[in-house]
């Protein structure tokens, strides 16, 4: 039998390592799958690529697989997302002088969101009463969780990020220069870009993105909707390799084997060290060495993290409502739902994968405060949000 | 060049008023493009090579058209035009047009994309596109061309360096020396320039 060839598209990133472990310890191998994995430059290319065909399948912010599928931002093409190829896995880092500001004007511990949000509302009113410059913080894409944390994070201080502050779309790589040269005041951003902002001293981590929202639904292994119909055979393999590769990365006897794997120049290839510290939660916040050790850092197929839960869609949904980035409608929330999909998992992997460890929050998405999420209310929810939030 | 100067006609036709951004990193890519649009007509056609505050100093320009290469990670930053309110013209992705999926592919392949303000009608676009498309083609053919050519470059290099190795040794002629190698890279099924290298380490190994 010939193997079926697959090209899949990729950002170097940690939560990308279900796929590359998938690929290079020859899971999808065994499943008769040749895959070329594809490492790409920007979220549009990902999307782009998988939207044309020129990628059968891709690793994909899972918010920007629910906006193609709604035709939000760009053309309509419907995904689906049948793998949750990651879970959490941010930070917001600040700048050292942002950092003392907001230790100043804070009533309690910083390390408690609530409280560094009440102090960010503080900053920016004082700057706005001397007319200083509004504070300008960077993230990575309209639709992201990176967007929808940092913004979850601010409205919780009464700061409205439109109007407030700038709040701008800044290329991973290119986060770090630019709060070295104070172009931002912080930013909110995957790994390793808060640890290698922590080491040059130019910034302190203030919040882990688990902080704000407990099990942020991060990136999809996302595929066109046709695509999922006419090769359900071959997705169906390659979700049984990705979740044989889940496993793998989470067999404590693996670690430096999959750090390995992932530090590779064509992978991730970032310091195998920064990847070993992401992936088990142990990162440094400030230079000063104060550390912090976090289980949920970010979950890449523990807990039940990889089956994809229709509620995540529609949090996920209900964001885009609440900052204008969509309309809402009872079809469009259906759409945002049906882009998530437990039922492939289940069917590839069996129901025991998603439900064998159940977790409190398993299928919720857990932020700081706001009002309850309902997934069958996005209208009360939204304007429950916008209420506290003034 | 009777193809660019068909192209380069057909678009002076269309519009020679459009206000063209490139945003490239590379400066030798941007130049063959920019040139491209104003024999074209295009005579208001910006670069922009610094990828910092790249949104405010596109606002401040305030194109008609965007072009910027795949390669390019700013061009996530492009995203974020289709929200912020308080632009003055909403730039839309050039690919809302779903239909015409052949242009979008010669793109992709091509490495470029585009994209254009609100309202403006496709057709004024086609040819500036299909220009683009062109050109990184071509761009890409040179830089092939010239990655073979540096190639050929070192492996004369080092045939002539073999040479004189053999040349000296067996103190022959350097057509026979040139013989000697050709006839070994054939018996051992080999390139030229393979064996010359073999030559030419063997000689260094045993200085």
């Amino acid at each position: 039998m010939t193997d079926d060839t697959m090209r899949i598209g990729f950002i170097p990133l940690v939560d990308a390592a279900a796929l590359i472990i998938a690929v290079d310890k020859r899971f999808a191998a065994d499943e008769g799958l040749a895959i070329e994995l594809t490492r790409e430059v920007s979220w549009s290319n990902v999307r782009d690529k998988l939207n044309i065909g020129v990628f059968d399948a891709a690793h994909l912010l899972a918010p920007l697989a629910i906006a193609s599928s709604l035709g939000i931002g760009h053309v309509k093409v419907p995904l689906v997302a049948p793998f949750m190829l990651g879970l959490n896995g941010n930070a917001i880092t600040v700048s050292p002088g942002l950092y003392d500001e907001l230790a100043a004007a804070a009533n309690g511990k910083l390390d408690d969101p609530e409280v560094s949000a009440q102090a960010l509302g503080r900053v920016v009113a004082e700057r706005r009463g001397r007319g200083a410059e509004p504070l300008t913080f960077g993230m990575t894409f309209p639709f992201s969780t990176h967007n929808y944390q940092i913004r979850f994070w601010m409205a919780a201080g009464g700061v409205d990020p439109d109007e407030d502050v700038r709040l701008v779309v800044l290329p991973p790589p290119y986060m770090v220069d630019s709060l070295a040269s104070h172009q931002v005041d912080g930013f909110c951003v995957g790994a390793p870009w808060n640890s290698v902002a922590v080491k040059l001293g130019i910034g302190r981590i203030i919040h882990f993105g688990c902080d704000i929202v407990a099990r942020a639904p991060e990136k999809v292994l996302a595929v066109r909707a046709a695509w999922a119909v006419n090769r359900a055979g071959v997705l169906e393999r390659l979700l049984r390799a990705l979740g044989r590769a889940a496993d793998f990365i989470n067999d404590p006897a693996r670690e430096d084997e999959v750090v390995a794997l992932l530090a590779a120049p064509n992978r991730v290839d970032v310091a195998a060290e920064i990847i070993r510290r992401t992936l088990n939660g142990r990162m440094q916040m400030a230079l000063d060495g104060s550390s912090r050790i976090c289980a949920d850092y970010i979950l890449i197929g523990r807990d039940g993290a990889a089956r994809p839960e229709p509620a995540q869609a529609a949090w996920l949904y209900a964001q885009m409502v609440r900052w204008n980035q969509a309309a809402l409608a009872p079809d469009l929330l259906a759409a945002a739902k049906a882009c998530f999909r437990p039922d492939l998992f289940d069917a590839a992997l069996g129901r025991a994968a998603g439900a064998k460890l159940p977790h409190k929050l398993w299928g919720s998405v857990g932020g700081f405060t706001g009002p309850p999420f309902d997934p069958d209310d996005i209208a009360g929810y939204v304007q429950a949000s916008r209420t506290r939030d003034r | 060049m009777q193809e660019e100067r068909q192209e380069a006609r057909a678009l002076l036709l269309m519009d020679p008023a459009l206000k063209i951004v490139i945003v490239d990193e590379n400066p030798v890519r941007a130049a063959i493009l920019a040139d491209g649009l104003r024999e074209a007509g295009c005579v208001d056609v910006t670069r922009i090579e610094e990828t910092t505050s790249l949104l405010a100093r596109i606002y401040s320009l305030d194109p008609d058209v965007i072009l910027i290469d795949l390669e390019n990670p700013s061009r996530d930053v492009l995203a974020q035009m289709f929200q912020v309110s308080r632009a003055v013209r909403r730039p839309v992705a050039m690919f809302v047009d779903q239909s015409d999926t052949a242009a979008i592919e010669a793109a992709v392949d091509a490495g470029v994309s585009a994209y254009i303000v609100d309202g403006l009608k496709k057709e004024r676009i086609k040819g500036i596109l299909d220009l683009c498309i062109s050109r990184f083609n071509a761009f890409a053919r040179l830089k092939d061309e010239l990655e073979r050519a540096q190639t050929a470059l070192s492996e004369r290099k080092v045939i002539d360096r073999a040479k004189g190795i053999v040349m000296k040794l067996k103190n022959i002629s350097e057509a026979d020396a040139y013989a000697l190698l050709r006839k070994t890279a054939m018996n051992e099924n080999k390139k030229i320039a393979e064996v010359a290298q073999s030559v030419v380490t063997a000689a260094e190994l045993l200085k």
